[in-house]
């Protein structure tokens, strides 16, 4: 099973979450940080890296002898990767997606593809716990091929938790698609609402089994529970401020660390998660699950 | 000559908008016809990313030799040199002003982007 804790409010402890479920757990498992352009999850789990593999996504190369400047690549490429103004065209590496439409339209095949590194994947272990996270290289503007690189090499037969990223666009979509269950990590204030909302709506569009976490659940007000229940959105778990947590927090230490008796609660979540994937997956066609890759 | 200024409207009249890539409009002036011909920007203008390329496009095929714009971006700067398309930034007030300014030398041809690139 792949469970990835996601929220379309940043800061709302899906790092937090991620981290204490694996550490309760505890291995075998996979742990994998899709947060490529500021993962943070090592800092809690520890692990010794022990493998750094580069990710490359292919660009295209113009063979300038071979290009007639006809413009078809131009018009292929919906990024503005690739432009021909009359002349053989330009290439702007960073606009670039990879996809090799620009090779396919060309009618000379005057374009070939070659790799350019745009991240790494780092990987290592902790305590029976697969890490592995990607780092999108500093200047570089597209997160997804890296996290697909590390969707990609992960195990699945192994139990795995993701730590994907903040937000509802494609680096985070990237990162949840192939889950088995969406763990969506709101606070209870207006701004979590607002963005909760959202975040509903994209796993709603990817047909995916999902529950949501109520994290410093005693601030703000009752919006966000009134908006579940209104939307027949199970809740998962509750978890109140506790001040111990925040300066675990900022040592860098594991909130289960500073506050054992948190445990339960995460085995609580657990319990909850496998029980509404059963039941939505059920309740779901079995067709309508997309898990095509990209 | 070809002109073309980044426009907040249609004419000579409109004011200039001082980005290039994100436009509300294209003025292309013929000097030698005084033809005023507009284009519209919306397709660049609501681009993710990459509008500064695709506005290029969009000036190149007006047929353009010269552009007068507040500011331009590395990507953009890269396009319309690649276009052949010379780049004059620093055009303030109506369209048909800043005309006059290029005719009159007021305006310096760019010879490098002067503002960095942004990801939406």
């Amino acid at each position: 099973m792949t469970v990835a804790v996601a929220s379309g409010k940043g800061g709302t402890g899906k790092t937090t979450v991620a981290v204490n479920l694996a550490l309760t757990l505890g291995g075998p498992l996979q742990f994998l940080d899709c947060d490529v352009e500021e993962p943070n999850a090592h800092l809690f789990l520890k692990p010794e890296i022990a493998e750094v593999d580069p990710v490359q996504v292919l660009i295209p190369e113009v063979d300038e002898e071979r290009c007639t400047a006809c413009g078809a690549c131009g018009r292929a490429c919906r990024y503005h990767a690739i432009v021909s103004l009359k002349t053989k065209p330009l290439v702007f590496p960073e606009l670039c997606h990879g996809c090799g439409g620009c090779a396919l339209a060309c009618e000379t095949g005057a374009i070939r593809e070659a790799p350019r590194e745009v991240g790494v994947i780092e990987r290592g272990l902790r305590d029976g716990i697969r890490f592995a996270h990607g780092r999108l290289n500093v200047g570089e503007a597209m997160a997804s091929p890296v996290i697909r690189a590390l969707r990609h090499m992960a195990d699945r037969s192994l139990l795995t938790i993701i730590d994907s990223p903040p937000g509802t666009s494609c680096p985070v979509v990237a990162s949840v698609r192939e889950a088995d269950f969406v763990v969506l990590v709101t606070e209870p204030t207006p701004f979590g609402l607002n963005d909760l909302a959202l975040a509903v709506a994209m796993v709603r569009e990817l047909n995916l089994p999902f529950g949501v976490l109520i994290n410093r659940s005693d601030i703000g007000n009752s919006a966000v529970r009134e908006y579940c229940q209104a939307e027949g959105i199970p809740l998962l778990l509750e978890i109140p401020e506790d001040r111990r947590v925040a300066e675990a927090y900022s040592r860098g230490e594991p909130a289960i660390q500073a506050v054992p008796a948190m445990r339960e609660s995460y085995e609580s979540l657990y319990e909850n998660i496998c029980r509404e994937e059963a039941r939505q997956s059920l309740r779901q066609h079995p067709k309508e699950r997309t898990h095509a890759d990209v | 000559m070809k002109i073309v200024v980044t426009s907040s409207g249609e004419s000579l009249e409109a004011e200039v908008d001082p980005r290039f890539g994100r436009a509300a409009r294209f003025v292309l002036y013929d000097t030698e016809t005084r033809e005023v011909r507009s284009v519209d920007n919306r397709q660049s203008l609501n681009a993710a990313q990459g509008a500064g390329i695709q506005a290029a496009e969009t000036v190149s095929g007006m047929g353009a030799e010269c552009l007068l714009t507040g500011h331009c971006g590395p990507k953009a700067f890269r396009a319309l040199k690649a276009a052949g398309i010379r780049v004059y930034t620093g055009a303030a007030g109506t369209v048909g002003q800043a005309i006059t300014a290029f005719e009159q030398g007021r305006l310096k041809a760019a010879s490098s982007p002067d503002v960095e690139g942004h990801w939406a």
